[in-house]
């Protein structure tokens, strides 16, 4: 029963307490950079949910078998592996969701929730516990990328869903339904909410809102550390012996 | 001589790697603090692309030669983890000044999206060798360029007063956005500058 009650913890702490956008703030770069229509985002969000939770699944399985040294190198080689499926497959059935995407699709990658993860729990937990986690947090990275490409898609094109069409296409050909256009919007759209100035703009915004719910349920504001919140903070053989990076910071 | 110079001030103002392309936003919000740190963080990523793109081109050949095109994302992240240790250890014996000047940001610019982000994106433009070199290099500038603004910004952010629920980073994406804003104003100017 405890064990059962635990694994629903896992997976409900990457929606909201610990929501990676939001909370832990990672994978900052391709939330700003595909929130600008929210099919696009779910797009994003469901590849870089799937390769969490195949690559968490996987380093947990293997968390006995690779050496301490190099389990850096050894987690991107397993994840670059799941990004490449991925894109194979977008790239064959959604081919409009790859050039949406673009350069940002291989770029998952280099995104700080996977690797993160990798190293935060996967790299210590059981596969069955691993899986959950992943899954919970790809879907609260989607629900952030969600939230941020729905206020910038509605105020910046005055449109909503647009596009969806070609998501929908993978379940059956003969979806019509496209999204819908918001009435005003529609003709007079506040571009600068799809550029790059209001993607910064809502993001900011957003973690405002989130600290001051986190506030009020008396929990921490969202910070972003210079060095500790890198992933790569504890395999950095600099910042481990030594704290060269406050020193870097305050020199 | 003409398509180096509009590359290279593409990828420096118009298309500026974090403010337009938001490309290394991590170290871009992390490491912008101090403007020492900025500096240092900054000509390590560029040193590390333009390297990255050198080595890397041959490699896509191969592989296109051989068509395996789709291990181009598993091989060039190996390729630039392994280099980025390289140069590291290398620096390390070489050069120990710039070592010391760079060698801190090294490890933390593996993850970085913007180096492999430019290796990516010379190939999907479809550059050729020197070229590659040139949006690489500008990317790096144009890396710096933004960093070195920013941490005079949030050099000024820090004795303001600011509400309470935007303390801290969301006043930092705010302040961003507008010098974000202010790249916007780039736009078009090389196509005009080479029409």
């Amino acid at each position: 029963m405890a064990e059962k009650k635990s694994i629903g913890k896992e997976f409900t702490k990457g929606l909201v307490a610990e929501n990676p956008v939001f909370r832990l703030v990672l994978g900052t770069c391709p939330t700003l950079a595909v929130s600008t229509s929210v099919s696009s985002a779910i797009g994003m969000g469901i590849a870089a949910t799937a390769v969490l939770v195949c690559s968490n699944i996987v380093i947990s399985a293997l968390r006995k078998v690779i050496p301490q040294k190099v389990r850096i190198p050894a987690y991107i080689v397993i994840i670059a592996s799941f990004v490449t499926i991925i894109q194979l497959l977008v790239e064959a059935f959604v081919p409009a969701l790859d050039s949406a995407l673009g350069v940002y699709l291989p770029l998952i990658v280099v995104n700080c929730i996977i690797l993160g993860r990798a190293e935060a729990f996967a790299s210590k937990n059981s596969v069955l516990a691993s899986a959950v986690d992943g899954l919970g947090m790809g879907i609260g990275f989607t629900a952030a990328l969600f939230l941020m490409s729905t206020v910038r898609e509605i105020l910046g094109s005055g449109t909503f869903l647009s596009g969806i069409k070609d998501l929908l296409a993978v379940f059956s050909g003969d979806i019509q339904f496209n999204g819908f256009t918001i009435p005003f919007l529609n003709e007079n759209p506040l571009t600068i909410f799809v550029l790059a100035p209001g993607g910064f703009f809502v993001f900011g915004i957003m973690i405002a809102l989130s600290n001051k719910l986190a506030e009020r349920n008396g929990k921490p504001k969202a910070e972003l550390n210079g060095c500790a919140s890198c992933p790569m903070a504890s395999s950095c053989a600099l910042i481990a012996d030594g704290k060269k990076c406050e020193e870097a910071d305050a020199k | 001589m003409k398509i180096a110079l509009s590359l290279l001030l593409t990828a420096i103002l118009t298309n500026n790697f974090i403010l337009c392309k938001f490309l290394g936003i991590c170290p871009f919000l992390g490491v912008s603090k101090k403007l020492n740190t900025a500096v240092g963080m900054s000509a390590a990523v560029i040193f590390v692309m333009v390297l990255a793109t050198a080595v890397t081109y041959p490699i896509n050949l191969l592989l296109k030669a051989n068509s395996l095109e789709y291990l181009q994302t598993i091989v060039f992240i190996l390729v630039i983890a392994a280099l980025v240790q390289l140069v590291e250890i290398v620096l390390k014996k070489y050069m120990v000044s710039l070592y010391n000047a760079l060698g801190i940001y090294l490890p933390l610019i593996t993850t970085n999206c913007a180096v492999l982000g430019v290796v990516l994106l010379n190939i999907d433009n479809g550059y050729n060798f020197w070229q590659s070199i040139v949006y690489s290099l500008g990317g790096g500038i144009g890396f710096m360029v933004a960093m070195v603004m920013f941490a005079g910004v949030r050099e000024r952010l820090e004795g303001c007063d600011i509400p309470k629920a935007l303390q801290g980073l969301p006043i930092t994406l705010v302040a961003a956005s507008i010098v974000s804003m202010s790249f916007l104003g780039f736009a078009g100017l090389v196509d005009n500058m080479f029409a």
